[in-house]
């Protein structure tokens, strides 16, 4: 995003002749716009349609569910009677397992402000943006860098027992070295997981983890945050 | 299209005086009508007027991004049906809460939809947006709406939250006590930031009210506006990204 060299801009937008829209086009990573736009549709009616159909197949279904299903209701608050487990929504529940085993600072402060500065930058790099296969360059030495990478996570994470992190990174982390290409040139890792980029393999790890997390916290955990199962007498 | 007598009625509805002179046109028989019909309306005008079949197939967005704005819309609507019944107030809130269920008619009701819809859009949310990532569509030059995205999924935890303590029921404190304590972990300012959030050092009848406007006033309307941004962004960016299988085949 920084050097102007990435961009071109297609000129002659004066808006008192015939106004046109400037293109910008990247240099290296133009395919999406160079290539054919192909057939073309009037916004009205085909995308009206269909989103008037979208919009109508998502109330049947909520007034369908919002017939069957109860939203909860507990007893009035009381600030001197503590629920145990006293839990979080669903979706913050990941974030709450994760204090579980770091502290408040790191688990509530600086994980999430990474993940939040994390996504606003991806856009903004040239690797994500590329999208070149993670092993296409220098296969040998990013395997070494991979390896440090996972060796480094494990540790942390061992140290902190957080071992509803681990789990999936070990899953993730399995699939990146087993989708390094065998030096026989035989690509035993299929065509898919060998050609994914860095960001594909980063994001996915992380939605991984995510879920995990989430549906333990939701799930799984109990009194004092222990391990539940959820069809024991503890859970719910 | 025309055929059907239900159909030669709407046309001729849409010939008469009355009808142009709200929607600044007849019939959309042509092209150059369609078009009015798409930048001829305040409203539709944040839309392009002609998209890429490729980007209307379904695979290309499962329509997750239209269904999040969906289900923002149900959201307001039952929302503020809510409102009619609510009061911000210990402990009348949760009385509240009781008489929906048991004296207002369709009360329940209500108060599923919209807790449903408000979970849904959660889901919704971070479905677009992996699902924006996988395709590739935050590349030059959707960057910017990609980061107009980030704020609205922030904007959308943030009023599921703050939602979530309106029942004032012991789900309710609880789940906003553990999550607002988590501020205090903030070094230097976190006290500060949670004391001002919750009008006070404990959830009480201040973070009630508190909650209550940014919930129902001030997170939505900076949706609205977001929400505004973000489609304009698509039409000005040229359209939408369209899977890479797709771009490749016809
Ligand atoms: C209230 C929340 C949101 C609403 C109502 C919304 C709505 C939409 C809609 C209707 C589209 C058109 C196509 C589609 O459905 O995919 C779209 C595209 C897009 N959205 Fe969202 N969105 C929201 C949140 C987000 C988030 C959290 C992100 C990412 C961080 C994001 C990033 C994008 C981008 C980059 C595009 C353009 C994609 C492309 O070029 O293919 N949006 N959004």
């Amino acid at each position: 995003m920084s050097e102007k060299t990435d961009y071109e801009a297609g000129l002659g937008s004066n808006a008192l002749k015939n106004p046109q829209r400037i293109v910008f086009i990247t240099k290296k990573t133009s395919a999406k716009v160079k290539g054919d736009v192909g057939k073309q549709l009037m916004s009205y009616p085909h995308v009206i349609l269909r989103e008037a159909i979208a919009f109508q197949l998502l109330v049947i279904a909520m007034v369908l569910v919002a017939l069957l299903w109860d939203a909860p209701l507990e007893q009035l608050a009381n600030p001197l009677l503590t629920p145990n487990p006293a839990k979080a929504p669903w979706y913050f529940l990941g974030l709450q397992e994760l204090l579980h085993y770091f502290p408040p600072l790191v688990a509530g402060i600086i994980i999430p402000t990474l993940v939040v500065v994390g996504l606003i930058v991806i856009p903004y790099f040239n690797v994500n943006i590329q999208g070149k296969p993670l092993w296409a360059t220098n296969p040998a030495g990013r395997l070494r860098v991979v390896i440090a990478t996972l060796a480094a996570l494990v540790i942390v994470l061992s140290v902190f027992r957080a071992w509803t992190v681990l789990v999936p990174t070990f899953v993730i982390g399995g699939l990146l070295l087993f989708s390094y290409p065998a030096p026989s040139g035989d690509r035993n890792s299929g065509q898919f997981l060998g050609s994914r980029p860095i960001s594909w393999w980063v994001m996915t790890w992380f939605i991984v983890v995510a879920l995990t997390l989430t549906l333990v916290g939701t799930f799984f955990r109990g009194p004092g945050w222990s391990w539940v199962w959820p069809w024991s007498s503890h859970g719910a | 299209m025309s055929t059907t007598p239900f159909n030669q009625t709407l046309d001729r509805l849409r010939d008469t005086r009355f009808w142009k002179s709200i929607f600044r046109r007849g019939p959309a028989r042509t092209n150059r009508t369609r078009s009015l019909a798409i930048f001829g309306n305040i409203f539709l005008h944040i839309l392009p007027v002609k998209v890429r079949e490729k980007s209307l197939r379904a695979r290309a967005t499962y329509y997750l991004g239209s269904f999040s704005f969906f289900l923002f819309v149900v959201l307001s609507i039952t929302g503020a049906l809510l409102m009619l019944y609510y009061h911000p107030a210990t402990p009348q809130a949760y009385r509240d809460m009781k008489d929906l269920r048991f004296v207002v008619s369709n009360g329940v009701f209500l108060r599923n939809l919209h807790r449903l819809a408000a979970q849904a859009m959660v889901l919704a949310v971070f479905w677009h947006m992996f699902h924006v990532f996988y395709r590739g569509g935050y590349r030059p030059p959707h960057e910017f709406n990609w980061v107009v995205g980030v704020v609205l999924l922030l904007l959308t935890l943030f009023l599921s939250y703050t939602g979530y303590l309106l029942p004032w029921d012991q789900l309710a404190f609880w789940a906003i006590t553990v999550g607002t304590n988590i501020i205090s972990a903030m070094p230097v300012l976190g006290k500060q930031v949670r004391f001002q959030l919750l009008g006070g050092n404990l959830v009480g009848e201040n973070a009630l009210l508190r909650f209550y406007v940014l919930h129902c006033v001030v997170l939505p309307l900076l949706a609205v506006v977001f929400i505004a941004v973000h489609f304009w962004r698509i039409q000005k960016d040229g359209g939408l990204t369209v899977p890479e299988d797709d771009e490749r085949k016809n």
